[in-house]
């Protein structure tokens, strides 16, 4: 708790944002070909090494790093040393990028066809461009973009090369490597890849990070990779992975690089190609192996409008000024640099604050649309829908309070709001309907999810109406980072069982605590979070503190109604976790059978009209349930032969469920606990 | 001081003072009007006299670099091969580098009227009894103002900056000069018998704060001067070895040797005016230590006097298994613990023969691979040194004239065979100076095994005078710092050891953290960041830095600078780099030492303190 802040505590509204520019603008009235056809002469690091790029695989080989590893190696297995070696080229080789400047005008060619028939526009901040070009001069830049659609990489290479940046060389998942001339396409213009796992890999691993750290040292182009790992397929930021963010810092941390310059850019879409596929996946359709066959059949996609795409590039983060006095760099003194070592505590502890501090950074610089606010209305308003004037009258009220949040809205001052509201609806007219002047989401056939006790509708229907849900909650899970410190106060207030100011840290502790693998909370960070969210709900007049209480004020209901129904889902998500746990969950569940079973369970209390958030159907948020009740202690992994099972500790898990519904005091889920 | 002077020629005893330096006398004069004594002797201890050593700069009065009417650059004097030369290009590397003009100046603003400055100094706190005692037992000393201020600093940027600007702290309230081992006994004893705070001075030459007298020390400062204790004792050609008193001066000592065919080998860069005792003080290390060894490595014996009483070996045995070396505790121990009186060390027969060299590498990577390698290869010669780019340069702004065309013409036709034939970028290129030492035939096999690795590594063989150019660069460097204060430029240098595969990484990342914290702490103009490897060792080098700065638009340059010259220590610790690798500790790096030794290795010295020296009468806080 004593943690200094990784953010100041000022106003939000007062962020200062630069200004964007169209690229696509200049494509729709100039050759793309000439475009493709450029002069292509970027700036480079300052201190780039001459041919680093011929003699990087030598470089990496020859490296003291990787004939440490493979001696290891070859005294532990017996294996011949040569033979690993040959071993690590072979890696080296399947991993390794190989761009070239052809290729790479040829993505320029199609890409500039593509992304003018699928979106409306490109918009990038030109200042953050150049702040960009600046830092790859002076440091060896790493970039580390948001991640929700297959298109991000292609996108920022598209972005560097547009304004005659070093193009990137980017950090792959193995995956796409299986689209055989894609894959191919791909590391060519600039691609490496990599295994999803590679765990106890030794050689591996060393191969990997020595090729990452080469070229970060060599200087010879930016590397990028996603700090979320993977895409996210509910527009909520995933917690951020520390294998690649440790490699890119390591060399700093052993003095081989003056600094490293982290940029996270930000990139916001008004519309998701992915929509559906996300949806679909969540609710356990699996997801389609990528294959070059399926990316032409995705052609149609093609004529659809996904409206316009919002880059933002960040400030570089100096992991210099970042690690100052927190990372001792005396601690590599001892030991010859290149014997691969454990970071320290120390280390990992900062690599971690970091990794969580430059996914907030990502989330504050992403644009949301007015969609994004509608989404979130909506959904609040499932049953009924909302009228039209009803709808636009709330979305001003709440794109007023997103402003007070800091939220980087995009909303078209100069059009009148119904006119706002209305745009918006039409680019998402697959989710919404209206009839009569009401605006609901477009749930099947008839009038919406019909009441609970009218006719049942069948488990596919079920699911088709959940996949409706679960895109729209994905727009409205993009301003989640907004709201959700208040929204976790508010909440805490609600379950608290006093307004002693005490009693609702305890509660708001308690919910982040359990909530911290669904949304971005840093560890550590629970008393700051506290505050900030009580400066927002007291800033916007929600809140009225005194020294012990804290009390919702009669104008504020209306904030704090939004605000817990927004959490509201995620809570009796959690809880019906716990009931199932508690109530169906067998000895011999196992860890496999986990997903499927909550799933049958979800939808047998959907369908018995005891449960109404079809999103809870969402494998996200089933699979967070599970990680957060393992971190707590209420589930134990027990190997049994090649099965995972869990052991369930039903009072510990029956007391969370009860502290969540508000049924128990915090400090009793608390004591549960020990 | 200037009174003696006056009361000396009066007398007719000291009749040209210029001629002084070459003789060693001594003069006693009596001061009519005073009951005490001061000294006046010439050569070995220059340092007293004030007419010949620079008061608020460096080295000889007559030795100066400045900018003629004309606007070019000379040196001034005789004493050095540069001296009275041109250097053409000083100039324009010294505007061009610094962002500095000749229409900025920024003169001493005390030096002409120093007499007045002297009478500003606070009166001296004198222990009477102390003072008295001393008279009685004969050992001169003095507290006129001018005697206690020069021996109130050393070379720190911050306390010459203070000098000029006329700025002086507390300074010793006395100086005297024993003439011997058992003067010092004396003294040492009424100083403990009196409370009075004792502060050994060698050659002033400490660039740690060492000298700085503690501002909180309320007993009465007497500051030891080694200087009269200046002779050799004995030559003992059987075993090859001396035994010196202590306030010799590197020059004189080796000097003296010389006369007899012998040398120690040992020269430091301030060997022209630093002494023995403050070799031994402070672990000094010298230029050739690759065939001479280090400080540590040269002395056989040494005699110290401490408040316990005298602290020596029993024999001059070559190597001892009795427990921890005790040499290691008056090594590096900076004056807290006693005074050097007498040191045995090993002599050698001159050299017959001496040969400079240098080489030309593409950059500086592969001049670090090559130093390695020579390393590896334990065939360094007696000295090896490595100049990154900018030094290079620098270098080269030193060049004097030329006399004539056609040595031009062979240094144009030189600089287009490096850079044009065979493609190295003068922006990247650095050098390595050589000097090899010893028999004739042997210097030759040697220096060929040497330029044999070099061309492993891309080097190419630059010539005699660009090594020996290089080396003289060393003695002037000093000078030059006094020539950059008159123009609002600030710098000092500093080092480090580190092991081999951290060298390239600690040069430049310190380089960068200069270049950086200048900036970010309001500096105009970009630094001079520089470096080169100085010696070469089995498991490691010594990095030398060089960092200078134009000041003008800062409101406190020496607060600025001392705050870079901070960060850029923290750099070198972040990088495995040594605290120190020859300067000591002082004042100015105390605040790392318990991070540097561990909390333990802190306890063992101070416990050595508190025994020897339980009052803390050796008390310049230096170190601990």
């Amino acid at each position: 708790m004593a943690a200094k802040p990784p953010y100041s505590h000022r106003d939000p509204m007062l962020k200062k944002r630069d200004d964007f520019e169209d690229i696509l603008e200049e494509r729709r009235n100039s050759s793309d070909l000439r475009y493709a056809l450029k002069c292509y002469t970027p700036v480079v690091y300052k201190g780039v090494t001459p041919n680093a790029a011929s003699l990087l695989k030598t470089t990496v080989l020859q490296s003291d790093q990787l004939h440490y590893v493979v001696d290891q190696l070859s005294k532990e297995t017996g294996v011949a040393a040569d033979v690993i070696q040959e071993e690590a080229s072979a890696i080296l080789e399947e991993m390794a990028h190989r761009q070239q400047l052809s290729t790479v005008r040829f993505f320029a060619f199609t890409l500039s066809k593509a992304f003018k028939a699928l979106f409306r526009s490109i918009h990038v901040n030109e200042e953050g461009i150049q702040r960009l070009q600046q830092a790859i001069q002076e440091h060896p830049v790493v970039l580390l973009p948001s991640h929700r659609s297959y298109m991000d990489f292609l996108l920022m290479s598209y972005i560097l090369y547009t304004y005659d940046l070093v193009l990137p060389v980017i950090a792959a998942g193995m995956d796409f490597m299986g689209m055989k001339f894609v894959g191919e396409m791909l590391r060519m213009s600039g691609a490496f890849f990599i295994r999803r796992s590679f765990g106890g890999d030794k050689l591996y691993w060393t191969v990997f990070s020595e090729y990452v750290k080469t070229m970060l040292r060599n200087g010879m182009a930016p590397v990028e990779f996603f700090l979320e790992g993977t895409r996210s397929r509910t527009s909520k930021s995933l917690t951020p992975k520390l294998g690649l963010l440790n490699i890119v810092m390591d060399p700093f941390f052993k003095g081989e690089v003056f600094d490293v310059s982290l940029v996270p850019v930000s990139i916001s879409y008004e519309r998701i190609l992915e929509e559906t596929l996300y949806a679909r996946e969540l609710l356990g359709v699996p997801k389609p192996k990528e294959s070059t066959s399926g990316l032409f059949k995705a052609r149609k996609v093609l004529s659809e409008d996904y409206g316009s795409i919002h880059v933002y590039f960040g400030q570089p983060v100096s992991v210099r000024s970042l690690a100052q006095g927190k990372v001792n760099r005396c601690h590599f003194n001892l030991m010859p640099r290149h014997i691969p070592r454990r970071p320290s505590d120390e280390t990992q502890c900062f690599v971690n604050d970091s990794a969580y501090s430059l996914v907030r950074a990502q989330e504050e610089n992403m644009v949301l649309k007015p969609w994004v606010l509608l989404a979130s209305l909506l959904l609040q308003n499932q049953s009924q829908g909302l009228l039209l004037d009803e709808l636009t009258e709330q979305a001003v009220w709440l794109r007023g309070l997103s402003r007070e949040y800091g939220a980087f809205l995009n909303w078209p001052d100069h059009m009148a709001p119904s006119e706002v509201v209305s745009s918006s609806l039409s680019l998402h007219r697959d989710l919404v309907k209206i009839s009569g002047g009401r605006v609901q989401l477009a749930l099947g056939g008839q009038a919406g999810p019909r009441q609970p006790c009218s006719s049942p509708i069948t488990e596919e229907e079920l699911m088709n109406q959940a996949v409706v849900v679960l895109s729209c909650t994905s727009y409205r899970n993009q301003a989640l980072h907004v709201f959700l410190r208040p929204a976790l106060l508010a909440s805490a207030i609600h379950i608290a069982t006093s307004a002693k100011k005490e009693e609702v840290y305890n509660s708001f502790s308690f919910l982040r605590n359990m909530l911290s693998n669904e949304f971005i909370l840093c560890p550590g960070a629970t008393l700051q979070d506290f505050e900030e969210a009580c400066y927002l709900l007291g800033k916007t007049g929600a809140l009225q503190m005194s020294q012990q209480e804290m009390q919702v004020t009669d104008s504020g209901q209306k904030t704090v109604n939004f605000l817990t129904a927004m959490l509201d889902p995620f809570l009796q998500g959690y809880q019906v976790v716990c009931r199932y746990l508690c109530e169906e969950a067998t000895e011999a569940l196992t860890e496999k059978q986990f997903i499927p079973a909550i799933r049958t369970f979800i939808v047998r209390l959907i369908l018995a009209g005891s449960l109404r958030y079809y999103e809870l159907l969402s494998s996200d948020l089933q699979k967070n349930a599970l990680a957060a009740l393992l971190r707590l202690g209420a589930i134990r992994k027990i190997k049994v032969a090649d099965n995972v099972t869990l052991k369930v500790n039903r009072l510990m898990v029956n007391s969370l469920e009860d502290t969540l519904g508000g049924k128990l005091p915090t400090q009793k889920a608390v004591a549960a606990r020990l | 001081c200037a009174e003696c002077c006056a009361a000396a020629n009066t007398q007719g005893i000291l009749p040209d003072t210029n001629d002084c330096s070459d003789k060693l006398r001594m003069y006693k004069v009596v001061v009519p009007d005073s009951t005490f004594t001061c000294i006046f002797a010439t050569s070995s201890d220059i340092i007293s006299c004030p007419e010949i050593m620079k008061w608020n700069g460096w080295g000889y009065s007559d030795s100066r670099f400045l900018f003629n009417k004309k606007g070019q650059a000379e040196f001034t004097g005789k004493r050095y091969r540069l001296s009275g030369m041109i250097l053409p290009s000083l100039k324009d590397w010294f505007e061009g580098t610094f962002g500095a003009s000749l229409q900025h100046k920024s003169p001493a603003t005390v030096s002409a009227i120093y007499i007045y400055f002297f009478n500003a100094v606070q009166p001296p706190t004198l222990n009477e009894a102390f003072v008295e005692d001393l008279k009685s037992v004969g050992i001169p000393f003095s507290h006129d103002a001018e005697d206690r201020v020069f021996r109130a600093h050393g070379h720190c940027l911050h306390e010459i900056f203070a000098l000029r600007e006329g700025k002086v702290g507390r300074v010793p309230d006395l100086v005297v000069w024993p003439n011997c081992h058992n003067d010092v006994v004396k003294i040492v004893e009424l100083a403990c018998k009196h409370s009075v705070c004792l502060i050994p001075y060698g050659g002033g030459t400490s660039v740690s704060s060492a000298l700085e007298c503690p501002p909180e020390e309320t007993r009465s400062i007497v500051s030891l001067d080694t200087s009269q204790m200046n002779r050799i004792l004995w030559i003992d050609e059987k075993n090859l070895t001396a035994h010196v008193e202590a306030g010799i001066i590197g020059q004189d000592l080796e000097r003296l040797l010389n006369e007899n065919g012998y040398c120690t080998g040992h020269e430091p860069d301030s060997m022209e005016f630093s002494s023995l005792g403050g070799w031994v003080a402070t672990r000094a290390s010298g230029m050739k230590k690759n065939i001479y060894g280090n400080i540590e490595d040269l002395v056989v014996h040494i005699k110290m006097v401490t408040p316990r009483g005298v602290i020596e070996k029993s024999c001059l045995g070559p190597r001892m298994s009795t427990g921890p070396d005790i040499h290691h505790f008056i090594m590096g121990s900076e004056g807290t613990l006693g005074v050097v009186t007498e040191v045995t060390m090993k002599i050698r027969p001159m050299p017959e023969y001496q040969k400079y060299g240098s080489v030309v590498f593409p950059n500086f990577e592969q001049g670090v691979a090559c130093l390695r390698e020579v390393a590896r290869q334990r065939c360094a010669p007696a000295s090896i040194r490595l100049m990154d780019n900018e030094q290079f340069q620098f270098g080269h702004a030193l060049k004097p004239q030329v006399s004539s065309i056609f040595t031009s013409f062979l240094d144009g036709l030189k600089k287009f065979y490096i850079t044009k034939f065979k493609g190295f970028d003068p922006h990247h290129l650095c050098v390595a100076t050589l000097l090899f030492e010893g028999n004739r035939e042997k210097v030759l096999q040697h220096e060929k095994q040497v330029y044999d690795i070099a061309a492993k590594f891309g080097g190419l063989a630059a010539g005699e005078d660009n090594g020996q150019r290089g080396y003289m660069l060393t003695f002037v460097i000093a000078y030059l710092r006094d020539l950059g204060m008159d123009y609002y430029v600030i710098g000092e240098s500093f080092e480090t050891s580190v092991p081999w595969d951290r060298v390239l990484d600690i040069c430049r990342n310190v380089k960068e953290r200069i270049i950086r914290e200048c900036k970010e702490r309001g500096v105009q103009f970009p630094p001079l960041s520089t470096c080169r490897v100085t010696q070469t060792y089995d498991a490691g080098a010594c990095v030398y830095f060089y960092f200078a700065f134009n000041y003008r638009g800062l409101s406190d340059p020496v607060h600025v600078y001392e705050r870079v010259e901070h960060a850029a220590r923290e750099e070198i610790l972040a990088n495995g780099g040594s605290l120190s690798h020859h300067h000591g500790v002082g004042k100015l790096r105390k605040e790392w030492m318990r991070e540097t030794l561990s909390n333990v290795g802190m306890g063992m010295l101070k416990s050595v303190k508190d025994y020897v020296d339980p009052n803390n009468i050796f008390g310049n806080r230096n170190l601990l």
